[in-house]
This record gives structure tokens, sequence and C-alpha cells, in this order.
């Protein structure tokens, strides 16, 4: 079996006094896609967002617990330099909506170093052709990246993660704005990008994580129920709570 | 009975459209007649040669009083009101950001309230205070445009705090969120994205400030003092618009009166003509972050 990429070990995340999640152990294994799926309020985005430190820059917020990246503990390192390891997109695409495409997808090479123009620029067009956006926009990189529809801009917030050079990619419920065709077009991205990138994908939609994950983590009230490869845990589930999820008899 | 009630209720209805429009009418006619009476009595006195450069005139009642302008005036409102945006526009943006970026709670909203106060507080208490403030440690540069700038720009950081403030609050989580999942830096992603995607709200402000403070007098009549003469240095008592129309509007001497009513039409031409070209680059800059 590969590798392991990203070990979490009994990781509990507070706002405030309540731990959202609760002893989580997990691992990711490199270069496969993981789904974390859950009913709402489960705290699947919680989880994700503790991965790489975004839950800490919430007000009154907490973490216990280890998260290892290739055996370091995240918690150890500076949140800035986790975050250029450990990319993230979010529910939404947040595209900067001051920037071009160009600029939104060359942001974090341009704020966060000094590079030669014509490297941005193989990175600008190597993350666009990574999350199958170049094509749509290959004559117009120049044009506000408000000027893209709701799908491409999800794709386009893809492509800057990807320009960041990170190893491990979170995605938490990348299409729960977008359309049924704008999905299906992020679905097969994720499958192609597992051949270069670590994949964490929160999804609360079941069918999504049977197409698109190798693993899949069930989290219900906080905590882990079962983990394990996506085919099992959806055919032969080992615990009663995750079949009577994935039979939708609640959540 | 029924008949009764109805026409009650019609005639009600037609005294409250004409209430409300005769209140529309007092709301206008200031503007109108200002604008009215600043053309007619200083139109002729704008266009006169070298009234734009010239210095204003002594007084006189009679003859040989061929100098007339607002020159040195015109200088003199440019530098302190320039001198006062260099120092309101950083703290006061900064001041904002402070307080909506770096929430430490209790202290965030003390710099709101300390802002909302001091927006409302009279304006020659800002230059009362600098006054004293320099009469007892450096009263070699009470009169000058330094003081000047500072009173204008006490009255400036409130009103550049608030609006920018606002301006910052109105930019999405997501998008602070998405800088910072990157590995940008705190004070990149609040400088380079949360700043500059606030931007047309931040510049709404500084630019009713510096409107707001090119018109005032109350703050210079003890620290710029005013002068007749061109700009003497920044320790010495600097001429400004304000200053010579509250001087002027007060002579006897219908020289130095036709002068004020140039300088009042020229405040106000600039500061329209100021407001709608930044409006109009803010409503360039909003379209464009609209992908528009």
């Amino acid at each position: 079996m590969e590798g392991t990429k990203l070990k979490v070990d009994r990781l509990t995340a507070y706002y405030g006094d309540n731990p959202a999640i609760r002893e989580i152990s997990l691992d990711f294994p490199e270069r496969r896609v993981t789904a974390i799926i859950g009913p709402s309020g489960c705290g699947k985005s919680t989880f994700i967002r503790c991965l790489n430190r975004m839950h800490e820059t919430g007000a009154h917020t907490r973490v216990e617990g280890k998260v290892l990246l290739d055996g370091e503990d995240i918690y150890d390192d500076d949140p800035v330099r986790v975050r250029r390891r450990i990319g993230m997109v979010f529910q939404r695409p947040n595209p900067f909506v001051t920037m071009s495409i160009y600029d939104n997808v060359s942001v974090a090479l341009r704020f966060n170093g000094r590079h030669p123009r014509e490297y941005v620029d193989q990175v600008v067009i190597r993350s666009l052709q990574q999350a199958a956006l170049w094509d749509e926009v290959s004559d117009r990189v120049d044009a506000p990246a408000t000027s893209l529809s709701g799908g491409q801009q999800q794709r386009l917030c893809i492509a800057r993660a990807l320009a960041a050079g990170p190893e491990v990619l979170l995605m938490d419920e990348p299409c729960s704005a977008l359309d049924p065709l704008a999905t299906s077009k992020i679905e097969e991205l994720i499958g192609q990008l597992k051949q270069d990138y670590t994949v964490v994908i929160v999804t609360h939609n079941m069918q999504q994580a049977a197409r698109v994950a190798d693993f899949t983590a069930f989290i219900y009230l906080g905590g882990l129920v079962e983990f394990g490869p996506t085919e099992q845990l959806f055919e032969r589930p080992k615990e009663r709570l995750t079949e009577q999820y994935i039979t939708g008899r609640f959540g | 009975m029924k008949f009764d009630h109805h026409a009650r209720r019609k005639l009600f209805s037609h005294a409250i459209a004409v209430v409300t429009g005769l209140c529309v009418i007092a709301v206008l006619y200031p503007l109108f007649s200002i604008i009215y009476t600043a053309v007619i009595k200083g139109g002729a006195v704008l266009f006169q040669a070298g009234f734009l450069t010239d210095v204003p005139p002594n007084a006189c009642s009679i003859v040989a009083c061929k100098t007339v302008g607002i020159g040195p005036d015109i200088e003199g409102t440019f530098i302190l009101v320039g001198l006062a945006a260099c120092i309101a526009i950083p703290v006061g943006v900064l001041a904002a950001i402070f307080a909506t970026e770096y929430r430490t709670r209790g202290f965030g909203r003390a710099i709101s309230f300390t802002a909302d106060v001091l927006t409302g507080a009279p304006s020659i208490i800002m230059g009362a205070f600098i006054f004293g403030y320099f009469v007892l440690y450096d009263p070699t540069i009470v009169y000058s445009a330094i003081t000047g700038a500072l009173a204008l720009s006490a009255i400036m950081i409130p009103i550049i705090t608030r609006t920018a403030e606002e301006a910052l609050r109105t930019v999405p989580e997501a998008t602070r969120e998405a800088a910072l999942a990157l590995g940008i830096s705190k004070w990149k992603a609040t400088l380079r994205i949360t700043l500059i995607t606030a931007l047309p709200g931040v510049a709404t402000g500084a630019l009713l400030a510096v409107m707001r403070a090119a018109g005032e007098a109350a703050p210079l009549l003890f620290t710029a003092l005013g002068s007749n003469l061109p700009f003497q240095g920044f320790n010495q008592p600097t001429a400004a618009l304000p200053l010579l129309i509250y001087n002027f509007a007060l002579s006897p001497y219908s020289n130095q009166e036709k002068v004020a009513w140039g300088a009042t039409l020229f405040l106000l031409v600039a500061i329209l003509i100021a407001n709608v070209a930044t409006r109009y680059m803010i409503h360039r800059l909003s379209r464009r972050y609209a992908g528009m």
C-alpha cells in the first residue's frame, strides 16, 4: 500500500469551549483522493480547516492533537509555510475581484517571492491547464476574474491553489454552489489531480464521494465513525451507523 | 358620513404631499441660492486677469489697488490640505485596518466609538487643541502651515477611519480566507488584497475628508492664521481660501468683498470638480471590480 502523506492524530477542535470535532485519527494516503462525508453540522468543514491551520483564523478557536505532514507536525511549523504546502479550495468560488484571471492564478507566486516573468507565465499556463480551464480562457487571461461563470471561477480557484505549488489539496464542498455540468467537470478534474497531489474532499453528496474518492471517511457528531476504501465503505460498511447514513435513513 | 371620511382622507394626503414638497424646497433652496449668488457676485471677479495668481488687495477705498487676487490662498489651501492628507490618510486607514482586521474585540470597538465622537466634535476645538499644544511646547511655530495641517488632519482622521472601516467590513470574509489559504502573510493579504478590494469605499471617505478640510476656516483661525503673502515656509503663517473669505467677507472695503466672492466661487467650483472627477474614477474602478 502507498505511503501516508498526511497523518491526523487525535485531533480535537474547539469553538469557544465546545469541541466541534473530537479525537479524530486518520491517515491520508499519498496521491489518492480521500472523501469526508457526513450530515450537515457534523464537523466535516471544521476538520478539513484544521488540516491547513485555517480553523485558527476564526475568533475563539483552538486545536488539540497532531497533524503530521510527511511525519512533521504542522502545528509546530509556521502557519504561512504550512498553507503554502497544503492548498485549499472553498465552498463558494472566491476569486479576488480586483484582479484579472492571470493575476488571480499568479497571486501566490507574485506575493510570496520574486520570480522571473517567464517562470510565472509558465506556472500560470500549467495551473490553468491542470484545472482544465486553459482552453476556455487562453485568449483572455487579462480579463477580470469576475467575468467568468461560477463553474469557471471555481476552476480558477483550483488553478490559483495549484499555482502556489502545494503537495496536498483540500477541497471543502467545492461543488456545492455549482450546477450539475460544472460539477461533473470538477469531478473529472479531481480524478486527474490525484496523479500529482494528495486530495482531501469534503462533500455532503455521497454519490460524489463514490464517484471521485479512493478512500472515504464518515464523520458523525464530531467523531470519526468509519474510514476505509470507498467501495468497501459504501458496499460493506462495518458500522451500523455508516450503513444507516449511506442508505439514507438519517442525515 | 362616508363621503366625509373620504374627503378628509384625500385632503390629508394632499396636505402631506404639499408639506414634504415644501421641505424638499427648503433643502434645495440654500444650495442653489449659494451657487446662484456666488456666480452672480463672483463670476466677473473670477475671470479677471491675474485673479488666480496675484496677492490679495490691501484695504483701500478708491484707487491704486491693482493687484487683486487669491494666488497665495489657493497655494496655501493646496499645501495645507495636501500636508493634512499625507498625515490623515495613512493614519486613518491604518487605524481602520486595526479595528477591522486585527479585531481585539473591545479595542476595535473603542476605535470606532472614538472616531464617531470626534467626527461630531466642533472643528474649532481641533484648532484650539493644536494651538494650545504648540503654545506650551513649541511657541515658535504656533502660527504656521504645520499647525494648520495638523488641525485639518485632526478633522480628517476620524472621517477617514469611519468610512474606511465600513468599506473594509464590506469585503467578504471569503476573500481574506482565500488569501490566507494561499500562504500569503496576514499583512500582505490585508494591504494588497483586502484594502485594495475596499479601495472604492476608502477613496470615497478620503475624498469626503479632503473636501471637508478644504472648506474649513475655524481650525485655521489660530493655527495657519492666514497671510497676504505667497508661501513662506512650513514654519510661517500660511494663507488659505476659507480664511480669506472669512476675513474679507467682514471687510467694509468693496474691493476685498469682491475678492471674497471670487474666492467663494473658486472654492465651490474646485470642490465640485474634484468631487465629480473622483466619483467618476471610483465608479470606473467599481465597475472593473465587478467585471463589467
